[in-house]
């Protein structure tokens, strides 16, 4: 293992983190994303199907947000809608105060692009490009010019300890490595939301532990992170914890941390 | 712009990743416009040898032949030019500064006459003429003198033979005062003209020339014999004038009623070079459009293998999309894709249809005239349109994938 990288992931938070943990959530912080009575409906095999029922939700800025439910619950579908991939049937969606319940998919993708980091579960990096080249791509559709890039996508790998990995394509890279990369990728443009689709789920344990505390140092940094995932322990290192079942939130509480 | 920029690196980057696909895909394109570009040189190089065939005949010469409708061959009558209607042209029109008769033996169908040198047998083509032949066709003398007027006066046995006739028949590299029999005559070589060299693989320096009445003496049969009248007019704008007063006279003579056709022709190298630049003119037209089907076939390669590409890439695209890249992006990134493959394509097909020109002027013997710009421009446009309508599709199919399917593809 890169010693580096242990350097730029501490353990244990620091007792006197400016807006962290020990804050409460609500403390006078605007909304990042405001769910308004949004429904998403799906026709399968002629029966009409509620993945998400009137669902009312409110995050705020550098909140530390689990998602969970059993599958087909409707994580994936309030990930898609959260990060803008799909637009709801019903209802309206704020991001950042601003509603971006009708717009189109090229306004949808620019809202992407600015607002929304993403992290998967497969880790998503486009498999012919460098770790560099990866994390320079989504600054290349908000047209920063390629030096730019690179200084910017640099500092990002820096980030989440893997300056000395620019140049390696990702199948030289491991599970753990390829992740973080990804988190560079998401982090690079600066985004308001940093949402993960079981960011451990392809990770082992220990692997996963890293990834983990790297949200936990990014979280402290002043991030807002909503995770989905199935994973009890995941949401249980989060500190706010929303659970789905049938399109529905049925529990949303804070971990004691 | 730097959208453009962008997505041409993006573009190369992804022909890099696979370029023995791309070279496979282009293929297709590289065969269609290697056979233009080829089909081009050859047709430029063989017109070009052709028009200085012409022009060494003389743009101010006109040629008389006579002609038969085929209705007349076949009930058996063919038409001919004689003496007397050579000696009515000299005598009645003016304007003509040489005139000669051209006497070919039609001993056989191919009208060549077999020569005997020696030991060594061998054909050429045995033309009877005057000394006025020389000005006509421009010919020059490497070694002893070309035909006289005395030669033709006193009917001496004499001949003027051509460079490819010495090297056939095993001459001396000066064969005048040499001896060679013909249809069972010997007569003596008074001179051997400058070679012109080939023309179409055929050499134009294949003949022995006689004096007129020396050859008409060795056919006999006076009276059956077809000529042909060569002539120079002294101003080329006099040229139809004196035509039509040709015409006129031979009709006359040959006692043609109105209805009646001609039964001799008329031709001006001029007249020649023209009706040949349109029969090449439409062959190139013809094989260009041939050619064209062949660069579509091309294109819908390049569309079929652009498809799979997309399909492969369906993931890839997704994340694209997710992290933000607008319809265009993906659309721009698709098309130069394609749009480059068949750029590259037209351009390894010009570079190669360029060498199978060259080697073909080399086998044919003809010189190579160069890839002129209007195929080259031609090639690149053809090549670029096919790029842009057959990329269209596929691109326009990845711009509209859906990111939440397109990421959950496997």
């Amino acid at each position: 293992m890169n010693p580096e990288r242990h350097a730029a992931v501490p353990d244990a938070p620091a007792p006197d983190t400016p807006r962290g943990a020990d804050r409460p959530p609500q403390a006078g912080r605007k909304d990042v994303i405001v769910l308004d009575r949004v429904v998403k409906r799906f026709v399968m095999g002629g029966e009409e199907l509620r993945a998400l029922d009137a669902v009312d939700l409110r995050i705020r800025q550098n909140e530390y947000v689990a998602v969970t439910g059993a599958s087909g619950s409707g994580k994936s579908t309030m990930m898609n809608i959260l990060g803008c991939l799909d637009r709801p049937c019903d209802g309206r969606y704020l991001l950042n105060g601003a509603d971006v319940t009708g717009l189109n998919q090229n306004e949808l993708a620019e809202i992407r692009n600015r607002e929304i980091g993403f992290i998967f579960q497969s880790f998503n990096l486009i498999p012919r490009i460098s770790s560099l080249g990866n994390v320079m791509q989504p600054l290349l559709y908000r047209g920063v010019v390629h030096a730019e890039r690179k200084r910017l996508a640099t500092q990002a790998l820096e980030r989440v300890g893997l300056g000395a990995r620019l140049q390696h394509m990702p199948n030289q890279l491991s599970g753990g490595q390829r992740q973080r990369v990804a988190i560079a990728r998401a982090l690079v443009t600066t985004p308001s939301i940093l949402l993960a689709d079981e960011p451990t789920g392809n990770l082992d344990s220990s692997t996963a532990d890293q990834i983990m505390q790297l949200f936990d140092e990014l979280h402290k940094a002043g991030q807002t992170i909503i995770v989905v995932t199935h994973e009890p322990d995941i949401a249980a290192h989060c500190h706010r914890v929303i659970q789905l079942k049938d399109g529905r939130i049925v529990q949303d509480y804070q971990n004691a941390h | 712009m730097f959208i453009l920029v962008e997505s041409i690196r993006a573009a190369l980057n992804s022909i890099n990743a696979h370029r023995f696909r791309a070279f496979l895909t282009s293929l297709g394109i590289i065969v269609g416009v290697a056979s233009i570009i080829a089909l081009v040189c050859v047709i430029q190089g063989l017109s070009g040898s052709v028009t200085r065939l012409f022009q060494g005949l003389g743009t101010n010469n006109l040629a008389i032949t006579s002609f038969t409708s085929n209705e007349k061959q076949l009930s058996g009558q063919f038409a001919r030019l004689n003496p007397e209607d050579l000696n009515l042209i000299r005598e009645k029109v003016g304007g003509i500064s040489a005139i000669t008769p051209v006497l070919i033996s039609v001993a056989n169908a191919s009208s060549m006459s077999a020569l005997s040198y020696s030991s060594k047998k061998g054909y050429s083509r045995v033309l009877g003429t005057t000394y006025t032949y020389q000005k006509l066709s421009q010919m020059v003398p490497v070694h002893g003198r070309f035909l006289t007027d005395s030669d033709n006066r006193t009917r001496r046995r004499v001949a003027v033979v051509g460079e490819e006739v010495r090297q056939k028949m095993g001459m001396p590299a000066n064969p005048v005062g040499e001896y060679i029999e013909i249809n069972g005559e010997w007569v003596k070589i008074v001179g051997l003209m400058e070679p012109k060299g080939d023309a179409f693989g055929v050499s134009q320096d294949d003949y022995v020339l006689l004096p007129y009445d020396t050859m008409q003496s060795l056919i006999g049969n006076q009276n059956q014999s077809d000529i042909q009248i060569l002539l120079t007019v002294e101003d080329l704008t006099a040229a139809g004038e004196i035509r039509q007063r040709i015409t006129r006279l031979l009709r006359a003579s040959h006692k043609l009623e109105d209805n009646q056709e001609d039964d001799f022709k008329i031709q001006s190298p001029e007249q020649l070079l023209s009706s040949f630049s349109d029969f090449i003119n439409a062959i190139t037209y013809f094989t260009i459009g041939m050619v064209s089907i062949s660069l579509l076939v091309g294109g819908i390669g390049i569309m079929n293998i652009m498809l799979v590409s997309v399909n492969e890439r369906t993931r890839e695209i997704g994340i694209c999309k997710a992290i933000g890249a607008k319809r265009h992006h993906i659309l721009l990134q698709f098309l130069l894709e394609a749009l480059i493959l068949c750029l590259l394509g037209g351009l390894i097909g010009i570079l190669l249809g360029y060498g199978i020109g060259t080697a073909a002027a080399h086998a044919m013997n003809f010189p190579l005239s160069g890839v002129p710009a209007w195929a080259i421009g031609l090639a690149f446009g053809f090549v670029s349109v096919v790029g842009v309508v057959f990329g269209m599709l596929p691109a326009a199919k990845a711009a509209n994938l859906d990111p939440i399917v397109a990421l959950r593809y496997e």
